[in-house]
């Protein structure tokens, strides 16, 4: 059995202005131990995805499908039930940690209060505990700073705050929603640095959220790519950089800086992202691809596999793309 | 800390000086007098009047023996129009009243407005929701001129529960009535401003990261939430503290409780300087100390901010 199952998740949002269709009908599954990347443009749903699992949407939010961890619903499941599942089962680390962490609390109190909650430990015990996982994310002096406050910290160290905090109760699954979007380049090599070492050191099965294809190819097993809350090409992470079998993702690689390729100018894909509010008929990536045929408007194959192991949704075939 | 105190207070010393000149000027540059009455006094007597009281000496004079009195001798003069009275006897009378009935009026406001706000913020757009900003609206748009008779009628003529006026030296059924016409459009004040701030805190990324820590909702509220939503509350609070304990002219007159709201406005109304200038002081001397309250207030709260 999956660690984690997903079928057919798909994310609405209620605002004034109508319905956005955030998540358009996601199916995955995750072995326990695998690490999935999530890559997609600003806008493709892949957060949501993710709030989703946890139950965090925002209010105006609804979740439709099945999301199993572990063989238990938890999709819209009762607070009662997704409170189990949360900190304990299932960490999450966010974007920014600049604001994500409470800079009302001290670092102390905010970790303590997980493995009070979860596992009922006596007050010395959570504080040794939480000072060791401090100790693991690599937080120098770790026992003299767990009393500061969060302002106390720089950016990097705040993100390995909350590293350490998802990872108290030794979770089965780390869901790391751009854990290095909000912090500088050398930063961000020491954060993904760690959280593979914490990977293989616990073992934890993994779901990598980014935009960055680079931080995928070095951290991840199997990659998915989302468009328009869609999954466009889902494959093992090596193939898909030797050869891309989606018009999207070879865009989202050509895009990628390259040392090797001085002076030329950076790559773009033309366009911006579809709007949301209209529900998407066709492939939403249609009018931005360079493929594009007349059927594309109007339905998209849905994901297929096309070599083993390799699955993607596209209306030309992978010779086609010359 | 210590010296942003202190450093604070030195500064409140101008600031009351200028307040007193302001306060000194305007008053003399509004027509009449403290004797000016519907019938003319003769001229030997005004100026009897005007010699005892040293209003016939240049208008710099008597504000320079003015301060001094206040700085030598804590004296704030006496009153005008009440022979045998001074502004110090004025000022102990009535203020023990009105701080006696604005303090209470103000926990109640705050307990009452913070717990309205908040509820109507978790349950936002829910009946709960709707039934709390009505009540804080109705409150806010029910002026207490309006509301202090209401009360009476109700309470004192019609039930018989509660005596509808005195004060009896603050004996609680005395101080029921003019709280409650006193602390219900700050609770209404308040309870609007935590429900909206409530509201945006709930979306902020910190209360996100509450809840993916799997804290039951009572939890993530109080001990996420509640603090942050506070901030601008409490810079509500300083002021209308000051503002509630300086009493209101409609409390004292509707419920006869005798305290310095009702001293403040007939002082402005028989020109009678000196208890007028006490009063105006006593409020300024009230802001300037509990916006530094406000202050040290955010400092103990939000650890970010450090004097």
């Amino acid at each position: 059995m999956a660690l984690l199952d997903i079928k057919d998740l798909k994310v609405r949002f209620q605002t004034n202005d109508g319905v956005v269709n955030a998540v358009n009908g996601i199916t995955l599954s995750l072995e326990r131990g695998g690490a999935l990347g999530i890559v997609g443009e600003s806008g493709s749903g892949k957060s949501q995805l993710a709030f989703a699992v946890m139950g965090l949407l925002a209010k105006n939010g609804r979740a439709t499908g099945s999301v199993t961890f572990d063989g238990q619903e938890i999709l819209n499941a009762a607070p009662s039930v997704i409170n189990r599942v949360r900190a304990n089962k299932i960490g999450m680390i966010f974007q920014d940690p600049m604001t994500s962490l409470n800079s009302y609390m001290r670092v102390s109190d905010q970790m303590m209060e997980v493995l009070l909650h979860h596992k009922g430990m006596s007050k010395a015990d959570a504080a040794k505990e939480c000072i060791r996982m401090l100790d693991a994310v690599k937080i120098p002096d770790a026992a003299g700073r767990f009393r500061l406050y969060p302002h106390e910290f720089s950016g990097g160290m705040r993100q390995r705050v909350m590293i350490a905090m998802a990872l108290l109760c030794k979770p089965d699954l780390l869901i790391a929603d751009e854990p290095t979007t909000a912090l500088d380049v050398t930063v961000q090599a020491q954060i993904m640095q760690l959280l593979g070492e914490l990977r293989r050191e616990f073992g934890m099965a993994t779901i990598l959220i980014t935009h960055d294809l680079g931080v995928v190819a070095g951290f991840c097993d199997e990659v998915m790519v989302m468009y328009g809350g869609q999954v466009m090409e889902k494959s093992p992470v090596d193939p898909v950089f030797a050869a891309p079998s989606h018009p999207y993702t070879r865009g989202l690689l050509h895009a990628l800086p390259r040392v090797d390729q001085e002076g030329e100018e950076l790559a773009s894909i033309p366009g911006a992202p579809p709007n949301m509010m209209r529900a998407p008929k066709g492939c939403p990536f249609a009018p931005r691809c360079e493929f594009e045929i007349e059927r594309c408007t109007v339905e998209l194959d849905p994901l297929t596999e096309f070599t083993p192991g390799r699955f993607r949704a596209c209306n030309r075939k992978v010779e086609e793309l010359a | 800390m210590f010296s942003y105190i202190i450093k604070r207070l030195v500064v409140a010393i101008p600031t009351l000086l200028v307040l007193m000149v302001l306060s000194f000027l305007l008053m003399h540059a509004a027509p009449g007098g403290p004797f000016t009455y519907e019938k003319k006094l003769p001229p030997e007597v005004l100026a009897n009047l005007n010699a005892k009281y040293g209003l016939d000496q240049p208008l710099w004079r008597q504000m320079v023996s003015y301060v001094w009195g206040i700085i030598a001798h804590f004296d704030f003069g006496p009153s005008f129009v009440y022979k045998d009275r001074d502004v110090n006897e004025i000022i102990a009378q009535g203020f023990p009243v009105t701080l006696h009935y604005g303090s209470i009026a103000f926990v109640v406001a705050v307990v009452s407005g913070v717990l309205l706000g908040v509820i109507a913020a978790i349950r936002q757009n829910t009946w709960i929701d709707y039934i709390a900003v009505g009540i804080s609206i109705g409150a806010q748009v029910l002026p207490n001129f309006v509301m202090a008779p209401i009360l009476v009628l109700v309470f004192a003529l019609w039930l018989g529960w509660l005596p509808a006026g005195g004060w009896e030296g603050g004996e609680l059924s005395h101080v029921i009535l003019p709280v409650i016409a006193l602390a219900t459009s700050y609770m209404a004040s308040i309870a609007r401003i935590t429900r909206s701030s409530m509201l945006e805190v709930l979306t902020s990324n910190h209360v996100r990261t509450a809840r993916a820590k799997g804290l039951p909702e009572h939890k993530v509220i109080l001990r996420h939430a509640l603090k942050p939503s506070l901030i601008p509350v409490i810079s509500y609070l300083g002021p209308a503290f000051v503002a509630m304990i300086t009493g209101s002219v409609v409390v004292d007159m509707y419920f006869s409780t005798g305290g310095i709201g009702k001293a403040f406005v007939d002082s402005a109304l028989n020109r009678d300087y000196a208890v007028m200038m006490g009063i105006t002081l006593l409020v300024g001397f009230l802001t300037i100390i509990f916006n530094l309250l406000v202050d040290i207030l955010y400092a103990w709260i939000d650890p970010k901010i450090r004097y």
